[in-house]
């Protein structure tokens, strides 16, 4: 390709879908990965040349089937993976299971037990009647054009008479809130409560009370719509994509870190790599985080001074930090067959417990007992490790991305924090352990390149939400900069392995023109 | 004594149920208002609780006060005189403050002192905020409308609400949703950037609720104080000569001159209910007193969870009554003094302890204060917002002496193992070693102080739970959704029965609105005159 089309700024799932979309549409693409290998944080991460992680995302949910079919991904390896459980640990083995219809445990009252179906069910219906507004460029609230008042009209619909009016006025009461008040409302059970609500702010800077997690839960449920959970299949749709976008005849260049985005006349034309070189485009689209596409790639005096500042106020610091334990041998867990570490364990015995995990967080400071999502990937595919030996990926939260004092000092010190909490739910957890990676935020920030290192490339609070995210100015993925498009989690509708944000970029971009 | 003829009863004679039943007699009904204290004023009273000196012992500044209200009822003539306040300002640890004066030339020169850039964005903040202002100032004195409801009436009030979106610029419309959405702290971060500054602004948008600094939707309380005093319309912040004993003095005087009854030391134990319709009251005496309209002023939880018999309401909404979030968050002392005390940090006569005073001079310690009520714990280090009204107001105290009123935030509804007179102690000298902290002398000053919990609150005013707002004011209950989806029209589930007190549309603070919009409803449904006033119009 001597000039390609289009430049697609980093090859994470996101920038795969856009690439695959716009090379079907007949455009020639180039991808440019910093990394190694393509996925960004859905690639896997191999320890010790033996031990292949499943880098950060270690539960997803399929992707859309829309995406799956139109970029023809079960061709090319992609498999659904095998529906998981939830284990909420308690203390001394008292641990409930809970699945996407039912949950058991012997400490469970008959009210949750019933309640629970019919709580799961609205939610869902919930977070399907958002579906236009998921699926669609981010409506502008003034100057519509045709889309944007059909997509607003879809919703309208979806939520009135999609979901009846009662359900709608319980949808309109609960869409702005917290899980807290909502999971007090319907449970009793504590540990329920502390398994429901991890999911709510798990990679968010936000505890069960803080108001727009409800909102967050809807968005990881929006996912769920396609299918359940399940573990390490990123890898699999990493390649997938990958291969559907080559397929297409995009080019994919590994190992190029792009150093800026070139701009002549606020238009831009290419891009420079960190080694000088010059690649000139038609167009230029950013799969990395909107912070470091503005403030590094782009720089505030290309820009208009409001948008640059809106830009620089985003909020986006990651409060997750992953651990992998590579292990000589299949854990114990108190209380848990063998048979059943399949599944995700959680950590997060209640939402007090969530809170008490998160407060410390806002002054930079680690928590004594933080909330972890623990897998077991090699129970699902024994090649992810040598013979016998196994893998754990725990997600860990909340550690602040400026910790008081420095990570450097006190990183392995919090490591051994983590596992010493582990051991309590898995004695003897200690004596398995081979070797060991432990990725704080700042560490995710530049392994992955994402500044501030948040999942979500920006958190998903309701002001960096839909028509709002990244920022006004640049919500419907075209930006101030002409040909210049954003297609990454930091854009609508947000962070997981949906592949939206990057199917949404493309349309958006074939709607304005392509690459005429 | 009773007659048995009414028109309409009131129950609960705070400011909302004199202002609602002063509209309403005023459009010829005959109107009583039963009130269950021996006062009238609910949580808008001046008690004599120390001989000599007057408390404003709940409520403490006429800060939301709508002008429309005070004039429609000729407040001003039935004795109401309100002092506009003129200044506030924060101790900083260091032994410095800040100042925020009205004057705007002397507050940008004190910003200066403290941070040269938030001198120039202080411009770009008042002119932001005070747009905001306009835009919601409209939507105060109208009926939420329904978004169930396919009647013309609730299409037209959306699309007016539509109408007044779409006189902003697109970026306004985003910007105006950003602020409705963000929490105060992170608003003011994109405006200001020093410390102090961030705390002094940061927090009276965490009075009276149980979310903190950094909690998403605390931002937009900055209204609350920037409607009064923004287009310099006196009368809207400050405080009532004689505590807010005057307001309440001033409505029911208003009320009776339109021939209304007050009967106070009538508790009501039950709204009575036949055939779905209203049939009157009955009190906790036994006595039933006749009515086709009833209209409740106390907190939507108590009204449907107490007062009504729950075979008279839909099992959905007692549901929602019970759900209903009224969580108390905040403290009271009310103290007395034996003379002014000093503020060393302040220069001699510095007219800065005339206004509003804070000690938390940094984000960190508003939110700690806010982790402590999460926790069902009163707040180790509070946010104290102190005044003494009685360096302008000489009816509060004896020459010489003086009156503090201390608003602290946050206080838990019960803290563990629930409260004793103990703990309540034991909470008031937190406050009280935190202000000593900054007066030398305070704490020998110091003649009587009435330490007020959300218990206090709940057992005196009738407050479930103690919350000032008579429910959180959070996005699940506001505008249409308050108190509950479906019953935002002040309307109750049967036929003749209304709300109108602060659990309803727009909510808490002394403001007067939920009333007079409740009165509009009514007068509407009985198809007589409209006598409350039009929404707010200065421009």
């Amino acid at each position: 390709m001597i000039r390609p089309d289009v430049i697609i700024i980093g090859a994470g799932h996101n920038g795969l879908v856009c690439a695959a979309y716009l090379a079907r549409a007949g455009m020639g693409v180039l991808v440019l990965e910093s990394g190694e290998s393509t996925g960004g944080m859905a690639a896997p991460r191999v320890l010790n040349d033996d031990y292949h992680f499943p880098g950060l995302a270690h539960v997803t949910y399929p992707i859309s089937p829309t995406i799956r079919k139109d970029l023809k991904l079960d061709q090319f390896g992609y498999v659904v993976g095998k529906t998981i459980d939830t284990i909420a640990l308690g203390a001394n083995g008292q641990h409930l299971t809970i699945s996407t219809d039912a949950i058991s445990g012997n400490r469970l009252r008959k009210a949750d037990i019933e309640a629970y179906p019919e709580f799961r069910k609205q939610y869902l219906a919930f977070a399907k009647s958002l579906s236009p507004l998921f699926n669609n460029k981010p409506p502008r609230l003034k100057n519509m054009g045709f889309r944007d008042t059909a997509t607003l009209a879809r919703l309208g619909w979806n939520v009135r008479m999609g979901l009846g009016r009662d359900t709608m006025y319980e949808f309109l009461r609960v869409a702005a809130i917290n899980i807290y008040d909502v999971l007090n409302e319907t449970f009793d059970n504590e540990q329920l409560q502390g398994a429901l609500a991890l999911d709510a702010v798990m990679g968010s800077a936000m505890g069960p009370r803080t108001p727009g997690t409800v909102l967050t839960w809807l968005q990881r449920l929006f996912g769920e719509l396609n299918g359940a959970a399940s573990v390490h299949s990123g890898e699999q749709l990493v390649n997938a994509l990958t291969q559907s976008a080559e397929n297409a005849g995009t080019v994919i260049r590994c190992n190029t870190r792009v150093s800026k985005i070139l701009i002549e006349d606020s238009k831009a034309f290419g891009v420079e790599l960190d080694d000088g070189e010059l690649i000139k485009a038609k167009l230029v689209v950013s799969n990395a985080d909107p912070r470091t596409t503005f403030s590094s790639l782009i720089g505030a005096p290309q820009l208009d001074t409001m948008f640059a500042n809106r830009v620089a106020q985003i909020r986006g610091s990651g409060v997750v930090g992953k651990l992998h334990l590579a292990l000589s041998d299949l854990p114990e867990f108190t209380g848990i067959d063998p048979s059943e570490l399949t599944n995700r364990l959680l950590v997060a015995p209640s939402m007090r417990y969530i809170e008490h995990a998160f407060n410390p967080s806002k002054y930079g400071e680690c928590p004594d007992d933080p909330i972890l999502e623990i897998t077991l990937p090699s129970t699902h595919n024994s090649a992810l490790a040598p013979e016998g030996h196994h893998l754990m990926s725990v997600n860990v939260a909340f550690l602040p991305y400026d910790l008081n004092g420095g990570w450097a000092e006190q990183k392995k010190t919090i490591a051994y924090k983590v596992i010493s909490q582990l051991e309590r739910y898995s004695p003897g957890l200690k004596s398995l352990i081979v070797d060991h990676e432990f990725l704080t935020p700042r560490d995710i920030e530049r392994e992955f390149d994402a500044t501030g290192g948040h999942w979500h490339h920006g958190e998903l609070s309701i002001h960096q939400s839909f028509m709002m995210r990244p920022t006004y100015g640049a919500a419907q993925y075209d930006t101030p900069i002409d040909k210049l498009f954003l297609c990454g989690a930091g854009s609508h509708p947000g962070g997981g392995l949906t592949g939206l944000p990057g199917r949404n970029a493309a349309k958006r971009i074939l709607e304005l023109g392509g690459a005429k | 004594m009773t007659n048995g003829n009414y028109d309409a009863i009131v129950i609960g004679a705070g400011h909302n149920g004199l202002t609602n039943a002063a509209f309403l007699a005023k459009a010829g009904l005959r109107v009583l208002v039963v009130e269950k204290n021996e006062y009238v004023g609910g949580a808008t009273v001046s008690r004599e609780l120390h001989k000599g000196w007057k408390y404003s012992n709940c409520s403490y500044v006429c800060s939301l006060f709508r002008p429309e209200i005070y004039n429609a009822l000729d407040l001003g003539r039935h004795g109401l005189k309100v002092i506009p306040l003129v200044s506030s300002m924060t101790f900083k640890q260091d032994g410095d403050y800040f100042g925020s004066y009205q004057d705007p030339n002397i507050r940008r020169r004190e910003l200066m002192r403290h941070n040269q850039r938030d001198a120039d964005a202080v411009v770009r903040f008042d002119a932001d905020v005070l747009r905001w202002c306009k835009l919601i100032r409209g939507f105060l004195l109208r009926t939420p409308p329904d978004p169930g409801s396919l009647r013309p009436r609730d299409a037209f009030e959306f699309a007016h609400l539509l109408k007044k979106f779409y006189e902003l610029s697109e970026d306004q419309i985003y910007e105006f949703i950003r602020f409705f959405t963000m929490s105060i702290a992170e608003y003011l971060e994109n405006y200001f950037e020093n410390e102090t500054i961030l705390a002094h602004y940061s927090g009276g948008s965490i009075i009276g609720t149980g979310l903190g600094v950094y909690s998403p939707g605390t931002a937009y309380v900055l209204l609350h104080h920037a409607m009064g005093d923004v287009d310099g319309n006196v009368g809207a912040w400050g405080f009532a000569r004689g505590g807010m004993g005057a307001v309440s003095g001033a409505l029911a005087s208003s009320f009776q001159s339109h021939g209304g009854e007050i009967r106070t030391d009538a508790e009501v134990a039950q709204i009575l209910v036949a055939g779905n319709k209203v049939n009157g009251v009955r009190l906790a005496s036994g006595e039933e007193i006749p009515a086709k309209t009833v209209v409740s002023n106390l907190d939507a939880k108590r009204t449907f969870t107490k007062v009504m018999d729950a075979n008279d309401i839909p099992p959905a909404l007692l549901k929602r009554a019970r759900n209903f979030k009224i969580r108390g968050s905040s403290g009271k002392l009310n103290i007395a003094l034996d003379g002014m005390p000093t503020f060393p940090a302040l220069p001699k006569d510095s007219p800065l302890t005339l206004g509003h005073m804070h000690f938390t001079d940094t984000l960190s310690r508003l939110e700690r204060a806010y982790d402590d009520w999460k926790d069902d714990r009163w707040s180790a280090d509070p946010y104290c917002d102190t005044l003494i009204p009685s360096q302008y107001d000489p009816t509060l105290a004896p020459p010489g002496k003086h009156m503090m009123t201390v608003f602290v935030q946050y206080c838990p509804v019960e803290p563990e193992g629930g409260w004793t007179d103990d703990k309540r102690d034991a909470f008031g000298q937190t406050v009280i070693d935190q202000i000593a902290d900054y007066s030398p002398d305070f704490k020998d000053l110091l003649l009587h102080a009435e330490i007020r919990t959300p218990r206090e609150l709940e057992h005196d005013v009738g407050l479930t739970e103690g919350n000032i707002f008579q429910g959180e004011l959070t996005f699940d209950q506001l505008m249409f959704n308050r108190p509950f989806p479906g019953y935002a029209q002040y309307r109750g589930p049967v036929k003749g029965m209304y709300m109108c007190g602060s659990s309803t549309h727009p909510g808490g603070g002394v403001m007067g609105a939920p009333g007079a919009n409740s009165a509009r409803e009514i007068l509407r449904d009985l198809r007589k005159p409209d006598t409350t006033p039009e929404e707010f119009s200065d421009d």
